[in-house]
């Protein structure tokens, strides 16, 4: 198991926002998180890189293990660079006074000296053609499926081995969101494991092999994408009847 | 008429230069966490005594010429000095911002590091005047009738140097880069693998470090240090980084010149107790006219 999430209990203020949920990621796999709004989902994600507060929530129970080790205590910046864990943000978070080229850039900043970086600009330029027209630009210029893809490519340009994806589906028309669904089947097809949250609970199990269903903070369903798309519950809650 | 403007333009850079040096260290670490720092002025006053000490150490103790002595003297203070900055950033700033406190405390913080900072030194050193030893020497050149000295030129190649310096780290490396990120969105920052505390640091050792230059440079120019000698000078310059759009450095190094030029000029037409007044009652229209000052753009881009 590549990562581990045991009996996780979190808290924001007084809050609690996950009621001890338990689920892995295998190397190489898709594994979806889906849940209706505030089920808890980006919590999860916010606490997964050890992002500090008040972004993150408190752990107060519970574990984070990476290959068997707990990262509770692993600094954020450090979960990227020995990790190799990235996470590319609800809303995109791209930073959008930096142009295309900037911010991809920046996500380089951890990484060794002598990587290649030349040759992983150019395949993060094949994935997403359309990053390559607008480098020069401020981010913030960008259409929303653009700066999706910045999103998606500067968590890679990170040097992930581990993708972790939240709500790339956001504010993307059809024909984008099938667009960045099969780029992200691609990465995967390439050796990319990736942790996907998705509220479009249809597209995210056509995607993922396996799947988790989050329910204000607990794990209520699970199962690989068949079992759940067949599971009537599921069904019933999330994938409209 | 023309040695005249063109003397007063010579005298309004040089003065503008201290307040563009002290402004852009505020500009900074606005631009990184929103923070107005208000020892700043106090840390440029903590420079000058540095370089008091350093500079006196190295004539007197090792008899070092001046010349040798200044060469000694600029990074040595400009080292000591960030150390100071750095410190107060983790003793005082960080503990607080890692408790998430909002940012009115860390302001307050801030004003009383900078009592702090004088009263310790009031308590230490004494309440008399520190006379800086002269390390070079001061050639006065007379052109068309126009006097400047070698001093004055250097204060101000110094200061356009720095800004050069400074826009070039912003614009062009990585953790100038990763200052743009923070002061655009701090939360996505850590996903990047870039440490926010280490960025912290480089930029309060940018802002101190300068500080530090303009401390010994001011101190060279006008040789009577006292602890309060960074109060009135810190707050002018942070109303110049203001004026020029705090978290731009290009605002700051305007805003120094401009506000050295309006006070310069105004004491070239009116007595010279009216230079205040008048240079603040221009900033304010000019705030007025433009709240976000010359380059601020209303919360976008900052640095």
């Amino acid at each position: 198991m590549l990562l581990q999430v045991e009996n996780l209990e979190v808290k924001y203020g007084n809050i609690q926002a996950l009621h001890g949920i338990s689920f892995h990621v295998n190397e190489g796999e898709i594994v979806t998180l889906i849940g209706a709004n505030g089920a808890g989902k980006t919590t999860c994600m916010h606490t997964i890189p050890r992002l500090p507060p008040p972004e993150a929530p408190r752990v107060i129970a519970g574990d984070i293990k990476f290959k068997g080790e707990s990262i509770l205590e692993t600094k954020p910046s450090d979960v990227v660079k020995q990790l190799h864990l990235a996470l590319s943000p609800e809303g995109r978070r791209i930073f959008g006074n930096l142009t295309v080229m900037e911010n991809l850039k920046l996500a380089t900043y951890a990484r060794a000296k002598d990587a290649d970086l030349n040759a992983e600009y150019e395949r993060i330029f094949e994935l997403f053609p359309r990053l390559k027209e607008r480098r020069k630009q401020r981010s913030e210029s960008l259409s929303g499926g653009e700066q999706q893809m910045l999103a998606v490519g500067r968590a890679l340009m990170t040097g992930c081995k581990i993708l972790l994806l939240d709500e790339p589906s956001m504010g993307l028309a059809p024909v984008l969101k099938y667009e960045l669904f099969r780029k992200l089947k691609q990465l995967n097809e390439e050796g990319m494991t990736i942790l996907l949250v998705e509220q479009n609970a249809n597209l995210a199990l056509h995607l993922a092999h396996r799947g988790y269903v989050l329910d204000t903070g607990n794990i209520v369903a699970e199962g690989t994408s068949e079992e759940l798309l067949g599971n009537p519950d599921v069904k019933k809650a999330y994938l409209g009847g | 008429m023309l040695e005249s403007i063109i003397q007063n333009i010579i005298n309004a850079l040089q003065w503008g230069s201290f307040y563009a040096l002290i402004a852009l260290g505020y500009t900074l670490v606005y631009g990184v966490l929103t923070l107005i720092n208000f020892a700043h002025g106090d840390v440029f006053m903590v420079g000058a005594y540095i370089a008091f000490f350093v500079s006196t150490f190295f004539l007197s103790a090792l008899a070092l010429p001046g010349w040798v002595a200044l060469a000694l003297c600029i990074p040595l203070t400009m080292i000591l000095t960030a150390m100071v900055g750095v410190t107060l950033e983790r003793i005082a700033y960080r503990p607080l911002r890692k408790k998430g406190a909002h940012r009115l405390y860390v302001v307050i913080t801030a004003l009383m590091c900078g009592l702090i900072l004088e009263h310790a030194n009031l308590a230490i050193l004494g309440a008399s005047r520190k006379a800086f030893p002269p390390l070079i020497e001061v050639h006065v050149y007379n052109i068309g009738g126009v006097t400047f000295t070698n001093l004055k030129v250097a204060v101000i190649i110094t200061a356009i140097l720095v800004f050069l310096f400074l826009h070039w780290v912003v614009t062009k490396t990585r953790v100038g880069m990763a200052m743009r990120a923070i002061s655009y969105d701090k939360f996505a920052v850590p996903l990047m693998g870039i440490p926010l505390d280490q960025i912290i640091v480089v930029t309060f050792v940018l802002g101190s470090g300068f500080a530090g230059l303009a401390g010994l440079l001011f101190a060279m120019s006008y040789p009577v240090l006292d602890p309060y000698m960074g109060a009135l000078i810190g707050w002018k310059a942070f109303i110049a980084a203001v004026v020029g759009g705090i978290g731009d450095i290009r605002g700051a190094f305007l805003g120094g010149f401009l506000l050295g030029a309006v006070e310069i000029m105004v004491v070239a037409f009116f007595p010279s107790t009216f230079r205040d007044l008048i240079a603040f009652s221009v900033l304010l229209m000019i705030l007025t006219w433009k709240p976000t000052g010359l380059f601020g753009i209303a919360k976008t881009t900052k640095i």
